[in-house]
C-alpha cells in the first residue's frame, strides 16, 4: 500500500518537520525543537496536532441504529445527550478491543472517531454490524486538527467565538469562513483543548492562523509523551484484540445499564473480568532510576517471580523522568507495590502507579 | 586535543597519547532526538572494536553506543549521566561519553577523517 498523506503534509514540510511512516501515513514525529520542547509547549502554551490520519466516520439514522450499535458498542446511547461525546470500544466475541472510540451523538446519528491503523477494518465491523440501513460515511474530504494545552482556548475564542464556553466532552458546530466545522472539547494530551473537524481544502489556512495566535505545531512524537503522561492508552500497544476493557482498567467507560445488560459482543468474558475473575490489570509503572523501560520490557515481583510486561514505556519530560504502563498480574495490581523490571538483563527497582503521571483540571 | 576520527557507527574518537576521548557525531545527535538518558560502560572494563560500549536513549528510543577502539576503559563522563540533554548540545565537546587506554593504535587508521565522516553520513543517514 503507498503511504498517504495529510493535507497538511507540505505545511508540515514548510515547517521543519521530520516524518515517518505511521499507520500507512507519512506523519510529522517532531519539528525542529524536538520533542522535549514540544512537549513543555503544550504543557504550558497551546500545541497543534495534525491527526488527520485518523477516522472521521459518520452514522446516519435513530431509533433502530441505536440498538444496532449497541450490540457492538459498550456505551448507553440510549442516554447520550445530543452533541456530547463518549470514549469507548468496538469489542470482540472474546471481549478484547478492536479498537478504542470517540462516539458523538450528533442531530443525524453518531459521529465516530477511529484509530488510523484500525479504519478500514473497524468500517467493515460496523457496516456488518448495521446492515444496509443506515447510511456510514468515512469522511476523506475532512482533516482534524487538535489544539492543547491552557492557552488554546484563548486562541480558538479569538478565531471562532463562542468556542471556549464548550464544556470538556461536548461538541457543537460553529460556522468559519461561511463553512460549518465541528469542534469538541476533547484531547489526547492531558490538556484542556479542542479538536477541530475541517474540510481539507481549508486546514492549511486555519492551522496557519492557529499558529500566528501563539500555537506552535506538536508532533507525534510528543503526542506520546504527552498521552502517557496523562495515563491514556495506545491502541495496538496498552489495548489490542487480546485485552478486554476491564483488564485494561478502563471499567469506568461502560455504563452502568450496559454492565447489568450486555447484549454487546465479547459480554460473557466482559462480565466474568467483572466479576472478581480478572487475572491481570493495567497499571502505571514509575521506576526508581532514570533507567527507561520500553514497550515489552518483562515485570518482576520482588521475589522474582515474572507476573507481566510493559506495553508504554517512555521518558516524561514534565515529569521529569521515567514512566511506563503495562500489564501486571491481578494480585501486583495495587498503587506502591514494589516491581521489578528487566532492562538489558539486569533487573530495576518500580513502583507501581496510580495513574495518571501527570495531572491537569479539564473545563467542566 | 587531536585531530578527531569517525566511525561507521557514527562515534568520534579523539587521541591524546595512548589514550582516546570517545563520543557521538553531532550527526548521530540529530537522529536520535532529545537525549534523555545515557548509559556508560564500568571504569576498567575492556571492550573491543565494534562492540557495545553503552547505551543512549532519545525519547523515542533506546540505541546501543560502539566503542571505535579496542582497549580499557579509563574515564566516564558523569555530566551525560546526570544531565542526558548535554548529549544534543555539544556531543562533540563536552559531551563525551568515555576515555580508552588503546590497545592497538593501528585501529585508528581504520577510522575515518572529517571530510570522509561527513560524506558518509549524508549517504548513511541512519
Amino acid at each position: 500500500m503507498e503511504t498517504q498523506k495529510t493535507a497538511l503534509y507540505e505545511y508540515h514540510k514548510s515547517l521543519g518537520a521530520k516524518f515517518a511512516p505511521f499507520a500507512g501515513y507519512q506523519m510529522p514525529i517532531q519539528y525542529t525543537s524536538g520533542i522535549v520542547e514540544e512537549h513543555k509547549f503544550t504543557r504550558s502554551e497551546a500545541g497543534l496536532f495534525d491527526v488527520s490520519h485518523m477516522g472521521q466516520l459518520s452514522i446516519e439514522g435513530n431509533t433502530g441504529l441505536i440498538s444496532a450499535l449497541e450490540k457492538i458498542i459498550p456505551i448507553d446511547l440510549r442516554n447520550i445527550k445530543h452533541n456530547q461525546l463518549k470514549y469507548t470500544f468496538l469489542t470482540n466475541e472474546n471481549g478484547g478491543i478492536y479498537d478504542d472510540l470517540i462516539v458523538t451523538k450528533v442531530e443525524k446519528g453518531f459521529n465516530i472517531i477511529l484509530n488510523a491503523a484500525c479504519k478500514d477494518n473497524d468500517y467493515k465491523i460496523i457496516k456488518k454490524a448495521l446492515g444496509e440501513k443506515f447510511k456510514l460515511t468515512l469522511h476523506k474530504d475532512l482533516s482534524l486538527v487538535a489544539l492543547q494545552g491552557p492557552k488554546a482556548s484563548k486562541i480558538l475564542e479569538n478565531i471562532i467565538s463562542g468556542t471556549s464556553s464548550l464544556k470538556f466532552m461536548n461538541g457543537k458546530n460553529f460556522s468559519y469562513n461561511g463553512t460549518e466545522i465541528y469542534i469538541t472539547r476533547s484531547g489526547y494530551t492531558g490538556e484542556d483543548g479542542f479538536e477541530i473537524s475541517i474540510l481539507n481544502n481549508m486546514v492549511e489556512e486555519f492551522a496557519k492562523i492557529l499558529i500566528v495566535k501563539g500555537a506552535k505545531p506538536i508532533g507525534l512524537g510528543a503526542r506520546d509523551t504527552l498521552r502517557l503522561e496523562a495515563g491514556l492508552c495506545l491502541y495496538g500497544h496498552d489495548i489490542n484484540e487480546s485485552t478486554t476493557p476491564i483488564e485494561a482498567n478502563l471499567k469506568w467507560t461502560i455504563s452502568k445499564r450496559r454492565r447489568e445488560e450486555g447484549g454487546f459482543s465479547g459480554y460473557n468474558k466482559i462480565k466474568s473480568d467483572m466479576n472478581g475473575e480478572l487475572s491481570r490489570l493495567r497499571i502505571g509503572i514509575k521506576p526508581s532510576g532514570k533507567i527507561i523501560a520500553r514497550e515489552g520490557t518483562k515485570i518482576f515481583s520482588v521475589d522474582g517471580q515474572e507476573i507481566g510486561s510493559i506495553t508504554s514505556g517512555t521518558y516524561g519530560p514534565s515529569v521529569n523522568g521515567p514512566i511506563a504502563m503495562g500489564y501486571v498480574k491481578y494480585n501486583f495490581s495495587k498503587s506502591k507495590t514494589n516491581i521489578l523490571l528487566e532492562v538489558r538483563g539486569k533487573k530495576y527497582n518500580a513502583q507501581v502507579y496510580e495513574l495518571p503521571f501527570y495531572k491537569k483540571s479539564y473545563v467542566r | 586535543m587531536s585531530k578527531k576520527k569517525f566511525s561507521k557507527q557514527h562515534e568520534w574518537a579523539s587521541v591524546e597519547g595512548d589514550v582516546a576521548t570517545i563520543g557521538i557525531t553531532k550527526h548521530a545527535a540529530e537522529m536520535l532526538g532529545d537525549v534523555v538518558f545515557v548509559e556508560l560502560p564500568e571504569k576498567g572494563k575492556n571492550v573491543k572494536k565494534e562492540g557495545q560500549a553503552g547505551v543512549v536513549e532519545s525519547t523515542k528510543a533506546a540505541s546501543d553506543i560502539y566503542t571505535p577502539i579496542t582497549g580499557e576503559i579509563t574515564e566516564t563522563n558523569q555530566s551525560i549521566i546526570d544531565d542526558p540533554g548535554a548529549v544534543n548540545k555539544d556531543p562533540e565537546g563536552n559531551a563525551w561519553f568515555f576515555k580508552i587506554k588503546i590497545k592497538n593504535k593501528s585501529e585508528l587508521d581504520e577510522l575515518m577523517s572529517k571530510d570522509d565522516y561527513d560524506k558518509f553520513a549524508k549517504e548513511n543517514p541512519n
